[in-house]
């Protein structure tokens, strides 16, 4: 009984499940969540260097952080904050929805519903009120 | 069965060796931790926003906020570089782009780390001014 290690390897790809390709689901909103989950992971990597540009230009003297804190001033920059922002708000309150579940909890999909479409209201709403609160407060960055 | 196939051959495509469930582990915990440290930097933003440099080293030189800030950048670098070497195994399917892609996520998250803990620690414990 000899077996060849290529189509051996190959018979194994064959058993295994594939993942359906995402055009072969209906949109659903758990979906949307989940998605969102990661694309706003992606962009808070962006903000976490962000963070650290911001320490960096602090570090770095009162001329360079001038320049960083007016570039983030900037409509262009705000943009991107009050994108951030709401990137933060989804991925905390999504990743509190994800510890959740990692107890076993939230699946039935009527709650899994529930709870999407409540971490994204949570999300608008924080980044509103976040925003609302700085500019009241007088200003941008 | 054949003898001549090495225990990795025979393993190869089989699952994981037990052993990834630590990362799956410190991503949730770190996680948890990033829930806590960023409700607290929201607020911390705000405060800092409209300061100004000496608002923003004043307030660094509080060691409670250095600590938030510290934590902030230590924790966050942890958890995004597992993160996105989650997005990079399922995304990317050539081995020498994948490659590329995870060493240059493991430099950009221990880079950035290192460089966000240093230039804090630097204002934070620095003289005024």
């Amino acid at each position: 009984m000899s077996e060849s290690p290529t189509t051996d390897a190959a018979a194994r790809a064959a058993d295994r499940p594939l993942s359906p390709h995402i055009l072969a689901w209906r949109w659903h909103v758990t979906m949307a969540t989940s998605i969102l989950h990661r694309l706003t992971g992606a962009a808070l990597y962006v903000g976490a260097l962000i963070l650290v540009g911001w320490a960096l230009a602090l570090a770095s003297g009162p001329d360079a952080y001038d320049l960083y804190a007016g570039a983030l001033g900037s409509p262009l920059g705000l943009i991107v904050l009050i994108g951030l922002s709401l990137c933060l708000f989804f991925h905390l309150a999504n990743g509190i929805r994800h510890l959740v579940w990692d107890f076993g909890r939230g699946f039935a999909p009527k709650t899994a519903d529930a709870t999407a479409w409540l971490v994204l209201a949570i999300a608008v709403a924080a980044t509103v009120a976040l925003w609302a609160w700085l500019l009241l407060r007088g200003g941008g960055a | 069965m054949t003898g001549y196939r090495t225990p990795l051959g025979r393993v190869r495509g089989l699952g994981a060796a037990k052993s990834g469930v630590a990362d799956f582990i410190t991503q949730r915990v770190s996680g948890a931790a990033l829930v806590i440290l960023l409700l607290w930097g929201v607020y911390a933003a705000v405060c800092v926003a409209r300061g100004g440099y000496e608002g923003a080293t004043g307030w660094l030189h509080a060691p409670l906020n250095a600590t938030g800030v510290v934590l902030i950048i230590a924790v966050a670098a942890l958890h995004m570089q597992i993160g996105m070497r989650e997005i990079i195994l399922d995304y990317i399917a050539r081995p020498a782009t994948k490659a590329f892609l995870l060493v240059l996520n493991v430099f950009i998250a221990w880079g950035a780390g290192v460089v966000g803990v240093l230039a804090v620690l630097k204002v934070a414990l620095g003289g005024a001014g």
